[in-house]
């Protein structure tokens, strides 16, 4: 399949950003400084794809927490679609809305889809300096799982200590 | 992206549900939710190639309940273990084929007032497998399974493995999916 766009690599330092998590509530990547982060582009709220994925991540929430880390989804949707898809799914984390600029962050993690005017469906694990230490983009109708973020977490555990 | 992924870990051991022999050329390994409306699909398929392979295949199932979208599937895994410890394979495997033929009877069909009529019904003692749902005795069981599972690469249910390999073909569709099985 065509592909233009070009993820973030190990490596890069992962670009600051503040988007808005709920209505009154805007959430900034350097307020995890310290903290290993899961950032979770996906296309669309409700996609049955994406609920799916965010679904099994929502179970590994304590998996996710023995290594401290803090989990960001993030799509083009605006935040009234993310409210409304978190308190449907019982999210345990927070969905971010890259609504405005559309996309802005997504284009600057490498991973907006001009043709769909959505993000891909790509995973970033960025370590406590704020460094990506994996990313990994799947095809869009593809569930990525969560093994490549957990060995991924294990991984940059590991190098710390 | 990691090297092994979409392949089974751990491999298939003792403390496994298998039904078939354990020298069958085929191994079929399902991660499930007894609560996941795909698996009650499922269900139907894999006792259809049960019966076409017959002795050359070895089923094995593992719980992979995703709990927030299904809030029965937790309890309706630890009480399929718990039939399976108290009372063996054979009424595990009775209370496994209950719970997903009834999975779709009612809203009820999955309550621990049901759990409880199936156990029976399989052969076991319903009062302790209630005891052990009080008690969580089997979560750790089923979490296990769970993990296991996305180790492995499963990203939803039901997920299937051949011989160790993810299934990533169409298990709707029995004839593609039994010469998956039999290549």
């Amino acid at each position: 399949m065509p592909h233009t766009t070009t993820a973030l690599a190990a490596g890069t330092v992962a670009p600051e950003f503040e988007l808005r998590a709920t209505p009154d509530q805007r959430v900034a990547l350097s307020e995890f400084h310290g903290r290993p982060i899961v950032l979770v582009f996906y296309p669309a709220d409700w996609s049955p794809v994406c609920g799916d994925q965010l679904a099994l991540y929502n179970e590994l929430h304590a998996e996710f927490a023995r290594f401290g880390a803090q989990l960001l989804g993030i799509s083009v949707d605006g935040v009234w679609c993310h409210r409304a898809f978190v308190e449907s799914r019982h999210l345990h984390f927070p969905l971010l809305a890259d609504f405005e600029p559309k996309g802005a962050v997504a284009r600057a993690y490498g991973v907006y889809r001009e043709s769909e005017g959505t993000t891909e469906r790509a995973l970033f694990v960025i370590d406590r300096a704020g460094v990506i230490r994996w990313s990994f983009v799947s095809p869009v109708g593809v569930n990525p799982g969560a093994d490549g973020i957990l060995l991924a977490l294990e991984s940059l555990t590991r190098d710390e200590t | 992206m990691s090297s092994h992924a979409g392949t089974l870990q751990p491999v298939v051991a003792a403390h496994d549900h298998v039904k078939g022999p354990s020298n069958a050329r085929v191994t079929l390994v399902e991660y499930g939710d007894y609560q996941c409306p795909h698996c009650f699909r499922a269900f139907p398929v894999v006792q259809e190639l049960q019966q076409r392979l017959g002795n050359e295949l070895r089923f094995v199932f593992r719980n992979f309940p995703l709990t927030e979208a299904h809030p029965e599937a937790m309890h309706a895994a630890e009480a399929a273990e718990s039939v399976g410890v108290h009372s063996g394979a054979d009424a595990f495997w009775k209370m496994h084929d209950a719970i997903f033929s009834h999975q779709q009877d009612s809203e009820r069909a999955l309550d621990d007032a049901h759990l409880a009529r199936y156990a029976t019904a399989a052969g076991a003692d319903a009062t302790k497998v209630s005891a052990d749902l009080a008690g969580d005795v089997h979560q750790a069981r089923v979490h296990a399974d769970f993990m296991s599972g996305v180790r492995s690469g499963v990203n939803g249910t039901p997920t299937f493995f051949i011989n160790g390999v993810r299934f990533d073909g169409d298990w709707t569709d029995v004839e593609s999916f039994e010469a998956a099985l039999r290549e």
